[in-house]
């Protein structure tokens, strides 16, 4: 059974939204995400698969609502709080 | 689990859940400074440029980049900076094949060599409907193909990441390397342009 994150070929997600302003993030907290996401996957905390499985595992209605690097942070956490390191 | 992280506004989560890192030892604030300084000095796509460059400059190296984008990369000193271990897969644009890119799962893609991703490669619309209507998606990027060109859509993943290798565009016979470099975009790395 696919998950909520499988959504190649779906309809009703409406047109591309084409506003790029070249930033990486939007906001300082973005940035930090990225980086412990990084670091943390640069010490072998967790693999890529790992942190794709973890944004996976979120549950649909709140993947859905939730902004791109929300998910990340979300991840982090479940990630973190299962192998009881913070 | 701490059971109330999702009460908490997110830039007070993403303190808190730094601090923890921290304190536990599995990172340092200068760790993760590196990692921001890095990403804004090194990831761009002039890199992705250089590599499709050269390959317009030099078949025998457009023949290694198609078998081989790591080592390609490679040779320009463009390799792995964060040591994901993805293999690169670079595909050319022909007049019979466009090539674009999509991570529908998530937005698998390599960094280093295109710059930090467009909100829009990030976003429900172009994951989904990338690999369904394709030629839709390029018209609302201005990009209106020939009918009689296939487009393939490479659907991206954490182990292989994609460079799309525009057509050299005509009447750029005797430009430098790096003027040809200066032509290539983001988009048309990742293919919703050509160039």
């Amino acid at each position: 059974m696919s998950r909520v994150h499988d959504i190649g070929g779906q309809t009703g997600f409406g047109p591309v939204p084409m506003a790029e302003d070249g930033q990486p993030f939007h906001a300082d907290w973005e940035a930090r995400v990225f980086a412990l996401n990084r670091v943390l996957g640069g010490r072998g905390v967790f693999t890529t698969d790992e942190f794709r499985d973890a944004i996976e595992r979120i549950p649909a209605e709140e993947y859905l609502a939730a902004g791109y690097y929300e998910r990340w942070l979300r991840a982090l956490e479940t990630l973190l709080a299962e192998r009881g390191l913070a | 689990m701490t059971g109330t992280h999702s009460e908490l506004p997110v830039a007070a989560r993403v303190r808190q859940l730094e601090e923890r890192v921290i304190a536990a030892g599995l990172a340092t604030d200068a760790e993760l400074d590196d990692v921001l300084a890095r990403l804004y000095d090194g990831a761009s796509p002039v890199n992705g440029a250089r590599m499709v460059a050269r390959a317009w400059a030099d078949e025998s190296y457009f023949r290694r980049l198609l078998a081989d984008g790591n080592a390609a990369a490679g040779e320009l000193g463009l390799g792995d900076p964060y040591g994901l271990g993805y293999r690169l897969k670079a595909v050319a644009n022909t007049p019979q094949q466009h090539n674009l890119v999509v991570c529908t799962l998530c937005s698998c893609y390599p960094v280093s060599l295109l710059g930090p991703s467009p909100s829009w490669y990030k976003s429900l619309a172009y994951r989904s409907r990338a690999v369904r209507k394709p030629r839709a998606v390029l018209a609302e990027f201005g990009l209106e193909l020939p009918a009689g060109t296939e487009i393939a859509v490479w659907d991206a993943s954490a182990e292989t990441r994609y460079l799309v290798v525009p057509a050299r565009p005509a009447g750029t016979g005797e430009m430098p390397e790096d003027d040809l470099a200066a032509l290539v975009t983001q988009r048309g790395l990742i293919g919703t342009a050509v160039v």
